[in-house]
């Protein structure tokens, strides 16, 4: 008679701690199981908000290590919100968010009802419209930079071509007017690609068989799209805000590049500002103030997003 | 004051083990700037290598991340740099925050002295407090602030003709800020060869210190002073004096109105970029640029003429560059940085420095008979040291830096207020940080 390995083994573990593992219980083992990663995010997640919570409160400057560090209560904080250029770098983060969202939700929406439909060379287009999300930030910001040169820029001459003016009378990233619309344009370019696949995947999932009942009853496509298509898509519709929301909210690199926060400040997103504060500035106590309420108007806004979220797709 | 005993007790203490016996070879780190003099040190480090038996190895980081990367390395006990070229402003917390080792007695015991470097790098790169006999840097790299212009197209007769007409007087190097708004608005879309031109790239960049760099080039020239000389950090009435006001709507005037399109947020590489590719007839740059000029193959070999900044009301000025040679206080190897640092003050070294690209600060080089003439450059670069001005070098100079960086920037490239909103603003941003700092 053969023994199994597993036998083997068994007979081989010494009877002591042969008796312990039996005795565990099947919580404990699954403790031991999730520890490390518990730990894990107690150390690169936990600890740093709490240190960075405790760290608010006090004038601590990272590089004067040494200088006494004071608790402040909540000056930091005050400071914060009654400070005008952060409400400036709000309100530019406000625009950036809100329009990158809606550009990209309707022409990444409406990229991914056209290329549902079945048609010649679907996947190559497919795959020539995700391209630019596949590229880095930094990247795209550098070549959106070239792109917007007056004197050399495409971008200028096809806008020269339409309009007949002159292309090195305007400058996308030089202009305080037109700044916001240039980082909004490229974050858009870089990025509907993604909503699209989000919409394109919310499309697919919706059975044909509810399209050809609708047929049945004679409903218009007008009204198979209204009563259809956006409510069944509109659970991913919501989830591709969301992200998008949540990714444009801590935008740097791409904006960075392209304009480094200018002109002035009108492209001075908080996360160019936040970290112009700790690394640049090195105000270590307050940019932590300056995380927290970011960290906590970013972590509220979600859950009541996620909440609307839950109800639409109960429905 | 505690760091700087015990950092000074360490360089002596170096110095008792005989930093000339040091036998062991190291792997010695240095930390700069990625440019192109940084290329010349690594030529010229070679000769360290072959004398020491030491190994150099080089990190050096480009201009727009050098600050936030090298500070960070200071700012963390970091042990990736032995040596490090730190920006002049920096001394101030490199002394302070005990990143850099005191050098006095490691200069005293060599044979180095200070008195042998143009003063104005002494007081720029290795002095902290400023003007008070304590060495933390040995000046490495002499750089100023000043102007590369088209000789060419000046001496284009149809342009001098022109020009003569509209100004009564030739087109030539500028005497004065106003002379050269008048050159540059010259320029400004003129046709030249079926190309638009423009007049002068100018310093715009927000994100570092650009701006600041540039536009100090016409504040120090029409006014401005960083704080009261009687009384230091007195801000009110010299920082945004009538002077200083004037100095800001000068330079915001040559921006709206002589500059390239699209050029709101230039620096360094932009302006050479600019110039190289023949798109302005004027550049302001660091005349570390000045050998890559004279070699490239466009603009180079005589087509290009060089000036210091020229004057205004107030007098003649120019922004102080350049860096100094410190031993990273972190750093293990500090023996075999101060090997390096005794070998690099050497005038031999020092003249080879200057070949190779470097400016060197060494007053043996710079006022050896044939220097003037050794580059079409030269006689500029001697004139420019002998004019210029350095930002704050405070320990709070970063603080002090950005504020200037974003109220500037506001105002000459965005539009946003007055100069003099912008330099009242300077001052209140610049007064709290000297409160925060327990100077006022």
């Amino acid at each position: 008679m053969t023994v199994s390995p597993i036998k083997k083994v068994a007979q081989a573990t010494p009877v002591p701690m042969a008796r312990r593992i039996r005795g565990l219980s099947d919580r404990t083992i699954a403790w031991i199981f999730v520890a490390p990663t518990i730990f894990l995010l107690l150390a690169v997640n936990i600890f740093p908000l709490i240190w960075t919570i405790r760290l608010s409160f006090t004038n601590f400057r990272v590089n004067r290590p040494n200088n006494d560090v004071e608790w402040i209560g909540l000056r930091n904080y005050e400071r914060i919100l009654t400070d005008p250029g952060i409400w400036s770098t709000m309100q530019a983060t406000a625009h950036f968010l809100i329009w990158t969202i809606v550009l990209q939700v309707l022409i990444g929406f409406t990229l991914a009802f056209l290329i549902n439909k079945k048609f010649k060379g679907n996947d190559l287009w497919t795959t020539i419209i995700v391209f630019p999300m596949m590229l880095s930030p930094a990247v795209v910001g550098n070549f959106w930079t070239f792109l917007y040169q007056p004197q050399i820029g495409l971008f200028n001459y096809v806008i020269a071509f339409f309009t007949g003016a002159d292309p090195a009378s305007f400058s996308m990233i030089g202009d305080v007017n037109l700044a916001p619309w240039a980082i909004v344009i490229a974050d858009t370019w870089m990025w509907t690609p993604f909503v699209m696949l989000i919409c394109l995947a919310g499309l697919r999932s919706i059975p044909d068989s509810i399209y050809e009942a609708a047929e049945c009853d004679r409903a218009s496509k007008w009204r198979q799209f209204w009563t259809i298509t956006i409510p069944m898509a509109l659970p991913f519709l919501m989830l591709a805000v969301l992200f998008r929301g949540i990714e444009n909210f801590k935008m740097f690199d791409l904006v960075v590049q392209l304009t480094g926060g200018g002109p002035g400040n009108t492209t001075t997103l908080t996360s160019i500002d936040l970290k112009r504060e700790a690394f640049e500035r090195w105000r270590t106590g307050y940019s932590s103030a300056y995380a927290v309420i970011l960290f906590v108007t970013v972590f509220g806004l979600a859950s009541i997003y996620v909440k609307a979220l839950n109800k639409v797709k109960e429905r | 004051m505690k760091s700087n005993l015990f950092t000074t007790a360490s360089a002596g203490a170096l110095l008792a083990v005989g930093i000339a016996s040091a036998a062991q070879a190291e792997d010695l780190t240095l930390c700069w700037a990625a440019w192109d003099p940084a290329n010349a040190l690594i030529e010229l480090s070679k000769d360290f290598e072959a004398e020491s038996g030491h190994n150099m190895s080089f990190e050096f980081v480009p201009w727009p991340n050098f600050a936030d990367r090298m500070l960070n390395e200071l700012n963390s006990g970091g042990q990736l740099c032995d040596l490090m070229i730190g920006d002049s402003q920096w001394i101030g917390g490199g002394a302070e925050n005990g990143h850099y080792v005191k050098l006095n007695d490691f200069f005293d015991a060599n044979g180095i002295t200070m008195d042998d470097f143009i003063p104005a790098t002494v007081t720029g790169y290795a002095e902290w407090p400023k003007n008070t006999p304590n060495y933390y840097a040995l000046p490495a790299f002499g750089d100023v602030v000043g102007w590369t212009y088209r000789k060419d197209w000046f001496e284009r007769p149809e342009l001098q003709t022109e020009f003569s007409e509209k100004y009564g007087r030739d087109l030539g190097i500028p005497a004065s800020l106003e002379e050269l708004k008048d050159i540059a608005e010259f320029f400004q879309g003129r046709d030249i060869d079926g190309t638009t031109v423009y007049g002068a790239a100018i310093y715009t960049e927000r994100g570092s210190e650009g701006i600041t760099m540039g536009v100090t080039n016409a504040l120090y020239n029409y006014g401005f002073l960083y704080e009261n000389p009687e009384t230091p950090y007195d801000l009110d009435g010299f920082v945004n004096s009538d002077g200083a006001i004037a100095g800001l709507e000068y330079y915001k005037a040559l921006y709206d109105a002589a500059t390239p399109p699209g050029s709101s947020n230039w620096y360094m590489g932009e302006n050479i970029d600019a110039y190289r590719s023949g798109q302005v007839a004027m550049q302001m740059n660091f005349a570390f640029i000045w050998p890559g000029v004279e070699a490239d193959e466009t603009v180079g070999s005589g087509r290009s003429g060089y000036f210091p900044n020229p004057a205004g009301p107030a007098g003649q000025f120019a922004q102080l560059g350049g860096q100094g040679i410190s031993v990273v206080a972190y750093s293990e190897k500090q023996d075999a940085a101060l090997e390096y640092i005794q070998w690099f003050a050497q005038p031999e070294i020092q003249a080879k420095w200057w070949e190779l690209g470097g400016y060197s600060a060494l007053k043996a080089v710079v006022e050896d008979p044939g220097f003037a003439t050794s580059q079409p450059y030269a006689q500029t670069f001697l004139d420019s040291m002998a004019i210029v001005k350095d930002f704050w070098a405070e320990p709070a100079y970063a603080d002090l830096l950005l504020s200037m960086q974003e109220r500037i920037h506001n105002y000459v490239i965005a539009g946003d207020g007055t100069a003099k909103e912008a330099l009242d603003g300077l001052v209140r941003d610049w007064t709290e940080i000297f409160e925060d700092e327990g100077k006022i």
